[in-house]
């Protein structure tokens, strides 16, 4: 079958799609999206986490055929999502200070072996310089899970992240840095910085 | 396979009547598990997610009409007034993720004995709206439902359209054990509900039987109890004998399996634990409520 | 006595940024955080095929047959292999014993065993295929435990084996046997005023990691195959899968993906050799990922442990003696089951000092799933059994269970039980003092004026407790693992770095095999040629094998091994740039031929700080390139009979402090805060350090409260291979990890680092379990405790 929906803002189509096939595997396989991560299709880990319709959802547990005329948003549509977002501020009122400048806290040249003068959102880059990101399986799905919980809470406690993460699992960090580096991000954007 | 994409819910039935093996497909969160790990391949998937009033939900005098696919976050966020013990179930469902999409119809489709909504449904009371393009609604109560193991009362040609959830007429209270504290699977569950109304106490236990039930000589049991002593009017505190009773009964009524996620005889125990910290804490709400409209007036 | 950490001084290199000591940033992380990496499985190639794997649906069978010709006949499907398409005589690989069929052989040893081979132009078109083949097993009882597989009628798991350790084991189902005795233990135990027993049983835990087991093989022009797969170590995949194909190694070309986690779950093969067969067969590139549920049978677990433990001690509190028994179960192959029990037997004395010692360490062959490295390789098992000892022994004496840990505590000098005196500073007195000083987590942290947080209570958001039951532990543990391989094992790396000025400015090259797998060692990699080089830019090449060996991302070695032959390489590379710079501008000034000379900052200055020239200029059209190998002072294997022997160059050791709250009638369990102190010798990246002892810790935490993969003790079979039923951590599992870090440099190691991955996830089980036995005075001999442990509903 075919499927068209949008993509991080890019009309997509995907043909010859098996029925069968999750939004997770047409990212993947048919659009050149591995960035949502396929760790265990069976939504216990949240490595695959986008938004579908600006709601939070494991793309594995999504029929292909489900995201048919929808709208969905991937760890590569990040950056652009929270600029988007900062700019133009969002529907709910509950984004919190405009992020004026991503770009200022992009990692830094000296380190960055490849993939310099990416633009990138204000919890990419926390979950760099909080050292959130070891072996990086986990870090696109808990980035658009922390993304979003941002989004409607500017400032949320240690139990709200711990609440809102809990469907992102992380076996390298034992997610103390991802704990700072959500707390980085929220801290940074309450400045305004 | 194919894929049915209805655009209306007069067309999903017409398509559930042409092809009564097709699956239907919501949140996915069931279905989409076992076609990716290769246990399941219908012939057909009915896609539900374009019927936009399966995501609504109404509430009436009696009872909150659910639409089958509103999402647990949904009721989590907007229901916990009317459906107590329905939003506390809904909270332990998976993950946000999940809770995002998954809804309550799914559990009543799938009717595994662990899905999380069951205990708290059999606890407040309802019925399961149900239709066929052939023979058209029928109100399926709650009770009448599960028939067995991952069997429900449904007919192949028909689809759940919603559940009819009554509202608290009192305090409610859901518990579950996993062996996680968060994303787990139930290895057993407990719905406790007070109607003061009716002056009964309905109960659901999840996961310990090869059905969702409800335990019912413990209801009767603490009934009469509370009956008996004038509870539901001078609202003492409940004797630890009579909870202890209760929590007995309710293990009692308890058929429970050994597998990986815990010993019949755990669950047994648990659930009876579990019957005794809800019924405290409902009444407790229940007695804290009473003082307070007993102040104000 | 050591007291406090000073810090390895270093002269070359420190004036220059970004060098060893900071917490520079991943180089990989932008990529990682846009979704950029390339991991194994997000690899594509036009016109790829997808491999599919038929595994055994019993654990021990004869195959009387097997029939491929409908699955052939699918409409997509462009190879099915079976053993007889094997194209050499050699047909099977391991790590030590080559006893793991690529394909199986007219016989399964274990549930989940490969049997053939699918190539197919989608993957659901390869798993329909793979499920018409038809498969008929003729099923043989199993062996399971120790009692069934020593038996004396016993079916053998291998027949006719012919290894190196077939000689001196009792009974062929036993891979290995490592007896350690030292002293006179009777004589020892005359002198004990109490003695403790205890029998301990530690599940078998999964390493779990997220990126599953994936890679694609592509088929080259000239007849070979370059494989771009995740794994720990490339070369000792490329020695193992080279002859199975019949090709020279310089035809099987590898290059490392992106891993997604490692644990000791990718030192062993698991689709190598079956994406490259099915490559050379098809001639099309063949992309291979498995699932969560193939990946759990698609690599070894850690070592389920039976351990039987005596130990004696005065009544003023010093150990006596030890005798120990270790049997660890290897399931169905060897993998690395000798080397876990070279490590079990050593280390089972734990961070002690006991001079009268008898202990057995021994690994089966069942028919269970084929168990090898993971994340403190033996130690950890032996961890969770000493540790549990001690609690007892205090108990016993009436004593501080810390106080009675540091009067036992072994320190620089310690003989230990294999006769090798400890060289290096061995604070284990001091971490354990540390960990007590910590201040304790508030208690009821859980109450909030709006009532219970449920989130903070044991059973989360299932909203099982607002309080009842909840009772507080507090629990001790310190461990000790060696770093680097042992037993004689030629355990080197090899470092190729490059020097030129590009755009104006000095760059470094690094290329090394290492396998990244979340760890940092690129971080590091980039920081030690800074240091030593005085340069700021450095690239990181990607890791292959057109450079020798890195050896293997385990045994917490790399930044010690391959970290020293990145260091070694570069001190080659500055003596050959201030030889250039010697011939260029040695009549300029004198000090070019007199003074000590440093590189820092990009320029060439004498240690009295005096600039002799900028590296631009010295290094101005010319390319200094060496490629080295480095290796750490060699190790000898253990006695066969009495253990002795100088097995190990270093050790590491881990103190935790776990703080429990315990659901005592749910048997329920959160851990409040899992505190631990360790010595790291030397921080490169301080704050990748608190990383790994934070995510190690982690991982202790999930195999003392429920991570288990459970197999059928009738069927050998495997029970909950899925993350709906092998639960690990979630974030609201796990709790603040404070760490304090210490650093005592060993002489003798780079930097004077400690190699760091796997110490803190050998105490951090003992820690959580004595915390729950403090809380609810119960003995609990296993790991993981389980609710029905709890509760006395077994």
């Amino acid at each position: 079958m075919r499927v068209n929906f949008t993509v991080n803002g890019r009309p997509q189509e995907a043909d010859d799609v098996w029925e069968g096939e999750s939004l997770l595997y047409v990212l993947r396989e048919r659009l050149g999206l591995p960035g949502s991560k396929n760790a265990c299709e069976q939504g216990e880990c949240g490595s695959c986490t986008v938004r579908l319709d600006g709601v939070p959802v494991c793309s594995c547990l999504v029929a292909a055929g489900q995201v048919e005329g929808r709208d969905v948003v991937t760890v590569e549509g990040l950056a652009d999502f929270a600029k988007q977002r900062s700019e133009g501020g969002c529907a709910t009122g509950a984004c919190g200070t405009t992020l004026q400048d991503a770009q200022q806290w992009q990692a830094k040249g000296t380190d960055s072996q490849t993939g310099e003068g990416t633009e990138l959102s204000p919890v990419q880059q926390a979950f760099i310089d909080a050292g959130a990101v070891q072996c990086g399986f986990c870090t696109p799905g808990l980035l658009v899970a922390s993304d979003e919980l941002l989004e409607r809470n500017p400032n949320p406690s240690d139990a709200d992240i711990r609440e809102a993460l809990s469907g992102n699992l992380c076996r390298c960090t034992g997610y103390e840095k991802i704990m700072d580096a959500v707390r980085l991000a929220a801290a940074r954007q309450s400045e305004g910085v | 396979m194919d894929f049915l994409r209805p655009a209306s819910w007069e067309e999903a039935l017409a398509a559930k009547a042409e092809h009564p093996t097709a699956v239907p497909i919501a949140g996915g969160t069931d279905v989409m598990v076992e076609i990716n790990f290769d246990h399941r391949r219908p012939e057909y998937l009915l896609d539900l997610n374009r019927i936009g009033d399966l995501t609504e939900w109404e509430i009436g005098e009696e009872s909150v009409r659910l639409g089958a696919s509103v999402p647990y976050t949904k009721i989590m966020e907007n229901l916990r007034a009317e459906l107590p013990g329905l939003a506390l179930a809904s909270h332990t469902v998976a993950s946000p993720q999940i809770r995002n999409r998954g809804g309550v119809g799914g559990n009543l489709g799938t009717a595994s004995p662990a899905g999380d909504a069951h205990p708290a449904l059999l606890a407040a009371g309802g019925e399961v709206e149900v239709e066929s393009a052939a023979r058209g609604t029928r109100l399926i109560p709650i009770d009448e439902f599960y028939k067995g193991v991952k069997r429900n009362a449904l007919e192949p040609d028909e689809l759940i359209r919603a559940v009819h959830v009554k509202k608290a007429d009192g305090p409610q209270q859901y518990s579950k054990v996993g062996t996680r504290n968060a994303m787990v699977i139930a290895v057993c569950a407990f719905g406790l509900a007070l109607h003061p109304e009716s002056r009964t106490v309905r109960t659901g236990i999840g996961s310990a039987a090869p059905t969702p039930v409800r335990a019912k000589a413990a209801e009767e049991f603490l009934n009469a109890a509370l009956e008996e002593g004038g509870f539901w009017d001078n609202g003492k505190i409940i004797t630890p004998s009579v909870a202890k009773q209760f929590a007995d009964l309710c293990s009692a009524s308890c058929n429970p399996i050994d597998d990986v996620r815990g010993t019949a005889s755990y669950r047994r125990h648990a659930v009876g634990v579990m019957a005794r910290r809800t019924l405290t804490w409902t009444w407790e709400s229940y007695r804290g409520t009473r003082r307070t409209t007993e102040g104000a007036a | 006595m050591p007291t406090n950490g000073a810090p390895t001084k270093i002269t070359q290199g420190s004036q220059t940024k970004g060098g060893i000591g900071e917490s520079t940033l991943r180089p990989d992380g932008t990529l990682k955080v846009t979704g950029e990496f390339a991991y194994s499985s997000d690899m594509w190639h036009e016109d790829m095929l997808w491999g599919q794997i038929l595994r055994s649906t019993v654990a021990h069978a004869e195959i009387v047959s097997i029939d491929i010709s409908e699955a052939l006949a699918m409409a997509g499907v462009y190879a099915v292999l079976t053993y007889d398409d094997l194209p050499t005589d050699v047909k099977n690989y391991g790590l030590e014993i080559q006893d793991t069929p690529v394909l199986a052989h007219g016989k399964v040893r274990h549930h989940g065993e490969p049997v053939a081979l699918v190539a197919a132009d989608h993957p659901e078109t390869a798993r329909r295929a793979a499920a018409k083949i038809k498969v008929d097993y003729k099923e043989l009882p199993v062996i399971t435990d120790e009692a069934s597989a020593t038996a004396p009628d016993a079916i053998l798991v291998h027949e006719g084996r012919d290894d190196h350790h077939s000689g001196h084991v009792p009974h062929p189902n036993i891979v290995h046997r490592q007896p350690i005795v030292r002293g006179n233990v009777a004589q020892a135990r005359e002198r004990a005023d109490v003695i403790v027993e205890g029998e301990y049983t530690f599940g078998m835990q999964d390493q779990a990691f997220l990126g599953p087991e994936s890679g694609l093989a592509v088929p080259e022009e000239d007849g070979g195959v370059h494989l771009y797969v995740a794994t720990q170590w490339l070369h000792s995949d490329l020695k193992q899968i080279a002859p199975v194909l019949g090709l020279p190694e310089e035809k099987v070309r590898m290059t490392l993906a992106g891993v997604g986690g490692a644990f000791g779950g990718r030192e062993d093969l698991s689709m190598q050799v079956h994406a490259c067969l099915l490559a050379l067969r098809t001639g099309k590139p063949v992309k291979i990922v498995y699932n969560r549920f193939e990946s759990f049978f698609g690599h070894v677990h850690r070592h389920p442990a039976k351990l039987y433990y005596e130990h004696g001690a005065t009544k003023d509190g010093k150990l006596t003696h030890m005798k120990c028994k270790i049997v660890l179960d290897g399931g169905a192959y060897a993998s690395a089951s000798p080397a876990v029990v070279g490590n079990a037997s050593s280390l089972s004395v734990g961070p002690y000092v006991i001079d009268d010692v008898d202990i057995e360490a021994i690994a089966l062959y069942t028919n269970n799933p084929p168990c090898g490295a993971m994340r403190g390789f033996g130690a950890v098992q032996a961890c969770f059994a000493y540790e549990a000892q001690m609690d007892k022994l205090a108990a016993k004496l009436g004593m501080d269970p810390v106080k009675f840990r540091q009067l036992n505590a072994m320190e620089q000098g310690t003989i230990m039980p294999t006769g090798q005196p400890v060289d290096s500073p061995a604070p284990v007195a001091e971490l354990l003092r540390r960990i007590k000083a910590m201040p304790l987590p508030p208690e009821r942290q859980w109450e909030s004026s709006e009532g219970a947080d449920v989130r903070q209570l044991p059973g989360g958001l299932s909203n099982t407790t607002h309080g009842e039951g909840v009772v507080r532990g507090v629990g001790y543990a310190v461990g000790i693992k060696n770093v680097g391989f042992s037993e004689g094992f030629d355990d080197y790396s090899t470092a190729k770095v490059r020097m030129e000025v590009i755009g104006g400015e000095p760059v470094a090259t690094v290329h090394t095999a290492m396998a990244e797998v979340g760890q940092g060692g690129v971080t590091v990699h980039a920081q030690i040629a800074r240091t030593e080089l005085g340069v700021t830019q450095v690239t990181i090449h990607p890791a292959d094998t057109q450079v020798g060996s890195a050896g293997s991302t385990s045994a917490s070695r790399q930044t010690y091994v391959t970290g020293g032959a990145v260091k070694h390489t570069c001190e080659l590379v500055r003596e050959k740039v201030l030889e250039i710079g010697r011939r260029r501008f040695g009549s300029y000034h004198p000090a070019w031929a007199t003074a000590e000379l440093l590189l820092e900052g990009g320029k060439v200055v004498t240690d009295g700080g005096e600039v002799l020239g900028d590296l631009i200029d010295v290094l101005e059209g010319e390319t200094v390139e060496i490629e080295a190998e480095w290796r750490h002072r060699p190790t000898e294997a253990f006695d066969l009979h009495t253990g002795q022997g100088n097995g190990h160059v270093q050790y590491s050791f881990a103190a935790h402090r776990a703080v429990v709250e315990v659901d005592t009638e749910l048997g329920l369990v959160k851990v409040i805060e899992l505190a631990c102190a360790q010595d790291v010798g030397k921080a490169l990246n301080p704050l990748s350090v608190i990383g790994q002892i934070q995510g190690g810790t982690t991982q202790g935490l999930g195999v003392a409260v429920m991570e288990e993969i459970i197999v059928d003790p009738k069927t050998a079979k495997v029970r909950n291979p899925s993350f709906t039923d092998y639960l690990i951590p979630t974030i609201l599992d796990t709790p603040t990890i404070p760490v304090d870090v210490l650093e005592l440099a060993d002489d003798h190691a780079p930097y004077g680092l400690r190699g760091i991955g796997e110490a803190p996830t050998l105490s951090s089980t003992p820690a959580v379990l004595a915390a729950i036995r403090n809380a609810t005075g119960l003995e609990l001999n296993r790991t993981p405790v389980r609710p029905e442990h709890l509760t006395g509903t077994v």
